[in-house]
């Protein structure tokens, strides 16, 4: 079957996909956006969040025909012209180390953050909540409840 | 065939000179990594490829009587089906230190998940239905499950025709190595002790859990070779497994390194190399595999699960008289790297304490469970487990503080192992534990927030709303361990390198390649840090790790930086010293002092030890072919242990960790909550302090979780692995993970490079103990199996 959907504000098609062929494989091995990770393809891990309609989701259980005439936003929509705040904060914080599970979690941290209007800044407990969904299994997570603090920080410099 | 796309590139970074060895400059991959473009090995592409799965065995000890493929062979879309007798060459098997694994199973399976047969087709899906079209015929067979049928009269011997000379030294064919350790006279310094403490323990099968699934690509080349786009931990070794098995002279097994996504040991053994280089030998297509979660579960070894019995002795004063142990690891079905452990756990076993008077015995076993081998810690965590609870056990007896009793009895430096080996640096031991235990506890009740509500999600349980803080109590406990950096037992450990230094439109740049697998630790970071310190040099550019560049050895045993680290700078100080010969050579007619001064690189200039600057590094190399060194790096030799004694000078560099852990624990439930896991760590010299801490961080997390929740369960009936996914298998999530303050001392080794220390791995060997023993405490309650399950606190 064919698929038609806007990925990161293009619209874009894939041809011959299987019924079976999940909105993760779509983006991966058909439209070229290998930034979504395929660490366990069960839903546990949430390395494959993406925003489906503006609703985070594990793109490996959302069927590719699911997506038609949708919205998804992965990690490769993210940054603008430079990298967007929170993918800088996961940098310079550290909270990078093998990074598979980055994408998912920068998809997750800047959903949070939009929900979580700046002056507001969410608590830790906020943040655990928030990204319960996302495993990481190289930093204690230690780094990145740093990194989302710093984003949520810098959101206020020239605001 | 050059066309693949998505493969690693080369990673540049720097403007300014500063970011050298000390400061927390930023990962160059970074960026890459958080805008999704870094291509890990599941991520590569070729135009043309096709797709390989491995078909699994469904018994854990069965004979194959007949294998039907026709079928498979007969879908659309299938190109390849390969079994047994499809290997090209006369050398099937395998293995890190013996080759004992089936590329495919060769007419009989060893354990639930063995590779049986490959199908390469042109979707993965197609390739699983075909697969399952695989007609076969099994026979089953007794199972050895344990160490009571493995050496049982008449047991199953699992591998009869082993031929590595081991075998004379074991009392059964079914123990894949034993080193016993005896020093002094345990006997007669156990008639000293006012008291004796024994202890049973059992440490449950860890999985590594790295998310990044076992994959990558092969690529068949017109030379008939084959070249590999893969996630490993040692290219090199691969290699050399890899290239008999297809029947290939090495030099026509070409690998890079492609984007790895955590390993902690699980890539240390061959997954699907052999397989998608097969399928794409046989096909002339490119093959990409990537496991998925379940068959990762089956891909790669894990760490050995243990049986431990200690006996310790005490004088009334509080003082170690003598330990015996015993600890058997279960290998699984195949050796892996199960001969090192053992001698890991045996060597280490007593921790970092002083005891004189030891009777040591640790075996690993053949099983026919999943196979076991490195993992963070390699042998090291599981004595740590059982040493650290008979710790408080004997404090326990003489009345003493965990923490006096532990510093009373430390080690530090100038003490001996059990092995007789001195420790000739730093051994921290005491001040670590007191770093931990003088930091301020959290506060009683943290779940408690203002209004005096309970907030759900800091209790145990978390958002499942299963109690308000009724029945929750609170427990405090210590740990503190001891591990070897680098490979020991006489292994000769090397890295190698290769700087080059060349002018690039009018600024000196430095490329640094070595074949070490950068798994996410952060080694290229250091890399570059270095070649930035001892040549000056803002510009460094890291080469994709591959095999056109000497061995790296494995980035495992915390010895990359330590390793690679060391030959950078090796092949850093031959370059400066070729590039002030050139300076000399071409300029020194215009300066007295670059004949009499000793010289530096500083800046991009190159300057007198008196700060006056000579020339500019640039114009020295300008119109000059590039300065290019490849060196190798040894640490000091070690030798064997002793077959019988385990007597030897058998590590090079030794690690300490130590934790304290405070926890709450609902009784009624049986549920934990870690509130806090504080980490004090001796790194030697901290070369990157911002990713030393991470990877505490991330050791410490590792230790707990195998404390409260991780463990691959083997249905003992069966040998069938129960739980191979992250539904079943947890690993902690950012809400079971509590903070962890980390502490840094920095006491200089004066053997290694820079005075650093491995780092990677000490923090898991501590954690896992420090959180049972607060447990422990919070509870009453003996204790003595990792991971704690609610049925072990309530006594359901």
């Amino acid at each position: 079957m064919r698929v038609t959907f806007t990925v990161n504000g293009r619209e874009q098609q894939a041809d011959d996909v299987w019924e079976g062929e999940s909105l993760l494989y779509v983006l991966r091995e058909r439209m070229g956006l290998p930034g979504s990770k395929n660490a366990c393809e069960q839903g546990e891990c949430g390395s494959c969040t993406v925003r489906l309609d503006g609703v985070p989701v594990c793109a490996c259980l959302v069927a590719a025909g699911q997506a038609e005439g949708r919205e998804v936003v992965t990690v490769e929509g993210l940054a603008g012209d430079g990298l967007s705040a929170v993918q800088q904060a996961f940098v310079d914080a550290g909270a990078v180390q093998c990074g598979f599970c980055t994408p998912g979690l920068l998809v997750a941290a800047d959903d949070l953050l939009e929900r979580c209007p700046w002056p507001m800044s969410p608590s830790d407990a906020d943040i655990r909540e928030g990204l319960s969904g996302n495993l990481c299994r190289c930093t204690g997570y230690e780094k990145i409840l740093d990194a989302v603090r710093l984003a949520a920080a810098r959101r206020g410099e020239g605001a | 065939m050059s066309d693949v796309t998505r493969i690693p590139t080369s990673l540049t970074q720097g403007s300014q000179t500063a970011g050298g060895i000390g400061e927390s400059k930023l990962r160059p991959d970074g960026t890459l990594k958080v805008t999704g473009e870094f291509a890990y090995s599941s991520d590569l592409w070729h135009e043309d490829m096709v797709w390989g799965h491995t078909l699994r065995s469904p018994y854990a000890h069965a004979e194959i009587v007949a294998v039907d493929t026709s079928a498979a062979l007969a879908q659309a879309g299938v190109y390849a089906v390969l079994t047994y007798d499809d290997l090209p060459a006369a050398q099937k098997n395998y293995g890190l230190e013996i080759a004992d694994t089936p590329a495919l199973a060769a007419g009989r399976v060893r354990h639930h998940g063995e590779p049986v047969a490959l199908v390469a087709a042109d979707h993965p899906e197609t390739a699983r239905r075909a697969a399952a079209k695989i007609r076969i015929e099994w026979r089953e067979l007794p199972l050895v499950t344990d160490e009571e049928s493995a050496l049982a009269p008449g047991a199953p011997v699992l591998h009869p025709d082993r031929a590595d000379g081991h075998a004379r030294h074991v009392p059964h064919p079914n123990i894949v190595h034993r080193q016993p350790v005896v020093r002094g006279d345990a006997a007669a310094a156990a008639r000293r002790a006012d008291h004796i403490v024994t202890g049973e323990y059992e440490f449950g099968m860890q999985d590594q859990a790295f998310l990044g699934p076992e994959s990558g690509l092969a690529v068949p080349a017109e030379d008939g070779g084959v070249d590999l786009y893969v996630a490993t931990q040692w290219l090199h070794a691969d290699r050399r497994q890899i290239a008999p098995v297809l029947g290939l002279p090495e030099e026509k097994v070409r690998m890079t390194l492609s984007g790895v996504g955590g390993a902690f040991g699980g890539r240390e053994d061959l997954s699907m190399q052999i397989h998608a280089c097969l399928l794409a030998l046989r096909t002339g297509k490119p093959v990409k595999m990537v496991y998925d979660r379940f068959e990762s579960f089956f891909g790669h070894v894990h760490r050995h699960p243990a049986r431990i019995r200690y006996e310790h002795g005490v004088t009334a004063e509080g003082r170690i008289t003598h330990a015996r142990c015993r600890i058997v690891l279960d290998g699984g079905a195949y050796a892996s790297s199960t001969p090192a452990v053992v001698g890991n756990a045996a060597s280490l076993s007593m921790g970092p304490y002083v005891v004189e008077d030891v009777e040591i015995e640790a075996v690993g076993l053949y099983t026919n469970n999943p196979p076991c081998g490195a993992m963070r810690g390699f042998g090291a965590v599981q004595a740590c487990f059982a040493y650290e609870a008979q710790m408080d056990r004997l404090a326990a007896a003489v009345g003493m503080d965990p923490v006096a009793f532990r510093q009373l009895n430390a080690m530090s430096q100038g003490s001996r192992l059990p092995t007789g080996q001195q420790v000739d640096s730093p051994a921290p031991v005491a001040e670590i534990l007191r770093r931990v235990q003088a930091r301020p506890l959290p506060p009683e009740r943290q779940w408690e927030s203002a209004g005096g509500a309970a907030d759900v999600r800091a209790l145990p349980g978390g958002l499942s709303n299963t109690t308000h803080g009724e029945g929750v109590v609170r427990g405090v406990g210590y740990a503190v361990g001891i591990k070897n950096v680098g490979f020991s037992e006489g292994f000769d450990d090397f890295s190698t390198a290769r700087v080059r230094l060349e002018a690039v439109g009018g600024e000196p740049v430095v490329t640094v390649h070595t074949a070490a697998a950068e798994v996410g630790q952060g080694g290229i970071t250091v890399q570059a840090q270095i070649a930035r310190t001892e040549l000056g040099v803002a510009r460094v550019v890291i080469a994709p790790a591959d095999t056109r560049v000497g061995s790296a050895g494995s980035t495992s045993a915390s010895r990359q930086t330590y390793m690679t680290g060391g030959a950078v700078r090796n092949a850093c100080a031959a370059v400066r010293e070729q590039v002030l010969a050139l300076g000399r050579r071409k300029l020194g007619t215009y300066h007295p002092a670059w004949a009499t001064a000793e010289l530096l690189l500083e800046g991009g200039k190159v300057v007198t030890d008196g700060g006056e600057v000579l020339a500019a590094l640039a114009d020295v190399l300008d119109g000059e072919p590039a300065v290019d060194v490849e060196l190798p790096f040894r640490h000091r030799p070690t030798e064997p242990f002793d077959i019988e004694t385990g007597q030897g000078f058998g590590h090079v560099q030794y690690s300490f960790a130590a934790h304290r852990a405070v926890v709450e624990v609902d009784t009624e439930l049986g549920l934990v909550k870690v509130v806090e896991l504080a980490c004090a760590q001796d790194v030697g010299k901290a070369l990157n302090p911002l990713s030393v801490v991470g990877q505490i961080q991330g050791g410490t997390t590792q230790g707990l979780g195998v404390a409260v929740m991780e463990e691959i369960v083997v249905d003992p009936a069966t040998g069938r692995v129960r739980n191979p996914s992250f539904t079943d298998y947890l690993i902690p999530t950012i809400l079971d993970t509590p903070a962890i303050p980390v502490d840094v001392l920095e006491l200089a080794d004066p053997h290694a490079p820079y005075g650093l220390r491995g780092v990677g791995e000490a923090s898991t060997l501590s954690a896992t103990p420090a959180v049972l023993a607060a447990i422990r405490q919070a509870t009453g309650l003996a204790l003595t199996k990792a991971p704690v399950r609610p049925e072990h606190l309530t006594g359901t």
